[in-house]
């Protein structure tokens, strides 16, 4: 590619002419990232207060296996093997991987936590760099695939939320719609995780984006630009869905653990 | 001997990376011929990019009556008749072929929902005529050919600037120019070049054109021998911005009008409709009503007076200013936001069909467009002057010497059409380079002339070995004449004032002579200018000499004291050459007689 | 009439190799002028030649931000010169105007861009189908157009170019083409006429996968230009398609290969 003499002008970290707080925006993201890797964690070590009545934390969404009570698991009973490891652990690879290997997220936290650069025109720390081309980073391009499961997922919370809507009845026989702040957290979630999810730009891909002649496909060509419309504001529903599923399970935990009351709006 | 400059040999050297250099560079590949191109700039920046509303074609894709005769009547009528009728023939004919050719090398123009090219409306034009790129067709354009021309096998010398023309007996045999990178000088051995240098508008103050219109394809040619012709028609395009006043000169584009854009004084009165000419009142609207309806799309509209040609525009806005009724900046409103009243999501529609007007006015400006209305006034634009010219082969009058584009003569006459450009540069820039490279074919290699090598070398250094004491600064020079020639050879021309004029540029001249340049020869901008003023300070006095000799009003050539058009002057072109003395000699060229088929076609149109 | 300092790069050696303390023959210079209304920074620039330093060198050609030409680093970012309001600029402080620092410098502000036009030149051009009509035309909806137009919109002004980490702080001119060539590359690929495919080279000699999407390309674009949405990810799809994506390649094997 015409190689350029150009000799070694490495700049170093931070090594810029911006006299502007550059520093403040990745700041902001390593925060942000690092407070929800290190909540979630926590979180989903616990493998308790993940659920209240007919709430159940999207964290613990879908419960393969549980044996306790309190509520239903999809298999029931965990395998011997099993009974140990908290039942988040079980599934919170496919969400985390979907938004580890998220095209927004990427460029945030190549940024952010890896300086690689740490703002646009600003110098790096290492002069080593192979990109998304060679191991590990080129299983970034197994994205898709989390995008499939995060759609599943997406039903499945879809589902959660659906009963939140469905109380015990007073009696103590079935079950009675109402609403409660917790159906509302839940819904909101469930909503903005969609947000995020039809955003993404592997399905915008897919869905249409890869074809050339898209004016033949009148039914791909709309939902193309349905996702087209999701994705332009794919960071901003990266952002409050991350919040959200992150207060979700906050909120469950919380009312689980009785220190918040869950106020029913309508019953 | 040359031998202590780099030299390149080619069959074939282009002047110019606009779209006629280009379009020559890759026709005479295709013919063949090995090829190198000069350009001032990097390519793809030429002023090509400038060009908004498009290229005229008549496609009829849109209207189906729409063909080459009218395409050839509205191009005569535009010109005032001054017009080479084999070239705007030639021209009517050939662009549609020109316009399709670029879609296969890639150009994306707007569709229509049939998924054919689209065209729009623009002044002068009878249908809708113009193959466009929302308004940046001439950064599509560009782009296409230069895309094209890369892989077509063509040496191309960025950033070069030519000093001189070099003549072996009465044939051209090559050029001598320097590299502004380094300032060294270069000497380039070619059996046929094409000039293809772009505008002049650099001699005035207010202007469209950026540094490098500095008139050089003329002036280059008329040192070598060549003939000049038509240069008192400069066209001021009716719309330039303002305001701020750092922006000033820079083009709105007539699209803006082509999507129903009125013109209003500061009274808010659509003032155009005030004066229709004779000529163009039964194909102009009466009613501010039936303009709508006619950008619209409607068939059976005519056209509002906005869209009437460049020169009859120009001048109505200057009456308005002139007349206390003009904009607080001196100029009138260009109003397009008003046509929220007429259709739906308005804002949006405007953003679409008129994205970098939108952008250049938000970010220039501070003003919204589908807000508010903007303020313009006339700027100096296009030369319908230049090279003289064969119209079928573009030789000049010197063999082996070609010209196409702006900087060659004859198409346009006395007024340019909109959009007549980029098909100009097209057509003929795609004939001069077939035409060239069969000129290098037939005729062998031409003899380079060490002497005249040398005196160019030296003419071009000798800035620098001047005593800084008496230096005379080339901006300053610069400056005095675009003020001089703006307000004495601009819109509105007098006798009087044109003696002035020349006077002026004897006097700027003999200061020019002892300009002294501080610094070194590598990418010094003082010393640039200094090079192109000598260009500026000739093609100048050809305008000026060749206006005041045309003592009548004619496209877009007006005189205050002989305002109405003469069937004298009709008769002839004005052409200029240097004389034996190295003064500049002026004559009257017949126009050649147009046969009579095309005479009918005039007639029918009329 | 308020006034300004404009801090400016002069010299033949590129700011960066500099070092620290300016040498003799390169280093900032400030010029004091003053300020009208709507003035940008490349018309200060051409004050600054015309009054004080006449070899002061810059490239400039249609000041109305459509050709590219004015790049430079304005206050660290990389901007055009001429599309820079001083109104939008802290004046409070010297204006510090450096030339590209991604690119080998000439003097002063203009810098040596011809890589980026030897990389054009190994993109294969568009190889369009046969025509529709017989009349030699092709037959194309606007809304498969739009998609390409927004690429085309490109001006190269290079500014991408410049602050692409990969090749500023990584010099990989050698292996990476950089966001104006994808998104040049972007135009050929989605063009609806178009049948050849580029994707090998992308994702070999061009060095795709080199571009880790952060998106600064995006955000110093004067068009515009959502490169790294609109061009870059659906590029980086497309070769995920044809090399990385095992149901897709079963699929393919299937079907024969047909593409779109």
């Amino acid at each position: 590619m015409g190689s350029l003499d150009v000799g070694v002008r490495r700049g170093g970290l931070g090594n810029t002419s911006r006299p502007d707080a550059w520093w403040a925006y990745p700041s902001a993201v390593f925060l942000g990232l690092t407070g929800f890797v290190v909540y979630s964690t926590w979180a989903a070590l616990q493998g308790n207060y993940f659920y209240f009545h007919n709430y159940l934390s999207p964290f613990y969404s879908p419960l393969l296996f549980w044996s306790h009570g309190g509520i239903r698991s999809w298999f029931g009973a965990p395998p011997h093997w099993l009974v140990n490891v908290s039942p988040a652990l079980l599934i919170l690879w496919a969400p985390g991987g979907f938004r580890l290997s998220c095209y927004y997220y990427r460029g945030a936290y190549y940024k952010s936590h890896w300086a690689d650069p740490p703002a646009c025109a600003v110098g790096e720390p290492r002069l080593r760099y192979r990109g998304e081309r060679s191991f590990p980073l080129i299983l970034q391009n197994v994205h898709r695939y989390f995008m499939y499961l995060a759609v599943l997922f997406i039903f499945i919370l879809g589902k959660d939320a659906w009963e939140a809507m469905w109380f015990r009845a007073p009696g103590g026989h079935g079950r009675e719609f109402g609403i409660g702040v917790g159906t509302l957290v839940l819904t909101l979630n469930v909503i903005l995780l969609a947000g995020y999810t039809f955003g993404c730009h592997s399905l915008r891909h897919l869905i249409g984006g890869g074809r050339d002649r898209l004016s033949s496909l009148p039914g791909r060509a709309c939902a193309y630009r349905c996702v087209t419309k999701l994705n332009n504001r794919h960071m901003a529903w990266a952002w409050c869905s991350l919040f959200w599923v992150a207060f979700s399970d906050l909120y469950v935990r919380l009312c689980a653990m009785g220190i918040w009351h869950d106020w029913r709006i309508l019953r | 001997m040359s031998a202590d400059f780099e030299t390149h040999a080619y069959d074939v050297l282009v002047v110019g990376a606009g779209g006629a250099g280009l379009r020559a560079a890759i026709a005479a590949s295709a013919a063949g011929a090995k090829v190198g191109v000069v350009t001032k700039s990097l390519l793809g920046k030429a002023h090509t990019v400038m060009a908004e509303g498009g290229i005229a074609a008549a496609l009829a894709n849109v209207d189906e009556r729409d063909n080459w005769k009218v395409h050839f009547s509205d191009t005569m009528r535009g010109g005032a008749y001054l017009n080479q009728w084999r070239m705007a023939e030639l021209h009517a004919k050939e662009a549609p072929e020109r316009v399709r050719e670029l879609e296969a090398w890639g150009a994306v123009f707007d569709r229509t929902g049939d998924g054919k090219i689209l065209q729009r409306n623009f002044g002068g034009h009878r249908y809708p005529r113009l193959a466009h790129v929302g308004d940046r067709t001439g950064l599509e354009m560009i782009r296409t050919l230069q895309d094209h021309g890369i892989h077509r096998g063509m040496s191309v010398h960025m950033e070069t600037t030519l000093v001189a023309l070099l003549t072996d007996g009465g044939r051209v045999s090559g050029a001598v120019g320097y590299d502004r990178e380094r300032g060294r000088m270069r000497v380039f051995n070619a059996r046929a070049v094409v000039l293809a240098t772009g505008g002049l508008g650099r001699i005035f103050q207010i202007t469209s054109n950026s540094w490098e219109y500095t008139g050089d394809g003329p002036a280059l040619a008329y040192r070598a021998g060549a003939e000049l012709m038509d240069l008192e028609f400069v066209q001021f395009h009716p719309t330039g911005m303002i305001w701020p006043p750092s922006v000033r000169g820079i083009l709105v584009t007539e699209g803006v009008r082509g999507e129903g854009g009125v013109l209003r004084n500061r009274e808010g009165r659509r003032f155009m409709f005030d004066d229709i000419p004779p000529l163009y009142r039964q194909q102009t609207a009466d009613t501010p009503e039936e303009g709508w309806r006619y950008v619209t799309g409607d068939r059976n509209a005519r056209r509002p007076p906005e869209l009437l040609t460049r020169d009859h525009v120009a001048r109505c806005i200057m009456r308005e200013v002139r007349e206390g009724r003009g904009s607080p900046h001196g100029g009138v409103f260009l109003d397009i936001a008003w046509i929220k009243e007429k259709i739906p999501h308005a804002a949006e529609h405007i953003r679409r069909k008129l994205p970098s007007m939108y952008q250049q006015f938000k970010e220039l400006a501070d003003l919204d467009i589908t807000a508010e209305p903007m303020e313009i006034g006339p700027t100096t634009h296009y030369s319908m002057g230049g090279v003289r010219v064969d119209a079928d082969t573009q030789m000049s009058s010197v063999a082996g010497l070609f010209a196409a584009g702006e900087c060659a003569a004859g198409l346009h006459g006395a007024n340019r059409l909109g959009g007549n450009s980029l098909s100009d540069l097209l057509v003929f820039g795609q004939r001069a380079g077939h035409y060239a490279a069969e000129f290098a074919a037939q005729n062998g290699p031409a003899r380079s002339d060490a002497a005249q090598i040398e005196a160019a070398a030296r003419g071009a250094t000798e800035v620098f070995e001047r005593p800084a004491t008496t230096a005379a600064n080339p901006f300053q020079i610069q400056q005095e004449m675009q003020e001089m020639m703006q307000a004495k050879v601009g819109i509105v021309r007098t006798g009087p004032e044109m003696d002035q004029a020349l006077a002026a540029l004897a006097e700027l001249g003999g200061r020019a002579a002892h300009i002294a340049v501080t610094g070194n020869r590598e990418y010094n901008p003082g010393w640039h200018t200094a090079l192109d003023l000598r260009n500026c300070l000739l093609v100048a006095e050809a305008i000026t000499r060749a206006a005041r000799e045309r003592r009548e009003s004619r496209g877009a050539h007006f005189r205050e004291d002989f305002p109405e058009k003469s069937p004298e002057f009709g008769g002839f072109n004005l052409v200029l050459r240097q004389g034996a003395d190295g003064g500049m000699e002026l004559r009257r060229q017949p126009l050649p007689p147009m046969p009579p088929p095309l005479q009918a076609i005039i007639e029918e149109m009329k | 009439m308020p006034s300004a300092i404009f801090r400016i790069w002069r010299g033949a050696v590129a700011p960066r190799d500099a070092g620290p303390a300016a040498r003799h023959d390169a280093g900032f210079v400030d010029y004091s002028l003053e300020i009208t209304p709507g003035m940008v920074v490349l018309d200060a620039v051409h004050r600054i030649q015309a009054e004080q330093a006449p070899d002061l060198a810059v490239r400039w050609n249609c000041k109305a931000g459509k050709c590219g030409s004015c790049s430079a680093e304005i206050n660290g970012m990389p901007r055009l010169m001429c599309m820079t309001r001083l109104n939008h600029l802290p004046l409070d402080r010297p204006v510090q105007i450096e030339p590209m620092k991604t690119f080998p410098i000439v003097r002063d502000l203009v810098t040596d861009v011809s890589w980026n036009y030897s990389v054009k030149r190994r993109i294969r051009p568009l190889a369009p189908r046969p025509p529709d009509a017989a009349d030699g035309t092709w037959r194309m909806q606007q809304q498969d157009m739009d998609r390409v137009q927004e690429f085309r919109k490109c001006i190269e002004c290079y500014l991408c170019q410049d602050v692409c980490h990969v090749l500023r702080e990584h010099q990989g001119f050698d292996a990476f083409a950089g966001p104006r060539f994808f998104t040049h590359i972007a135009a050929l690929e989605m063009h609806p006429l178009d049948r050849d495919s580029r994707l090998r080279e992308l994702r070999e000699e061009f060095g795709l996968g080199l571009c880790n999407i952060t998106k600064c390309c995006t955000k110093v674009c004067p068009e515009y230009i959502h490169i790294t949405d609109n061009a870059i990810i659906p590029l980086k799809e497309r070769v995920v398609d044809e090399f990385y994506d095992p149901l897709k390649k079963l699929f393919r094997r299937k079907k024969g290969s047909a593409p779109a």
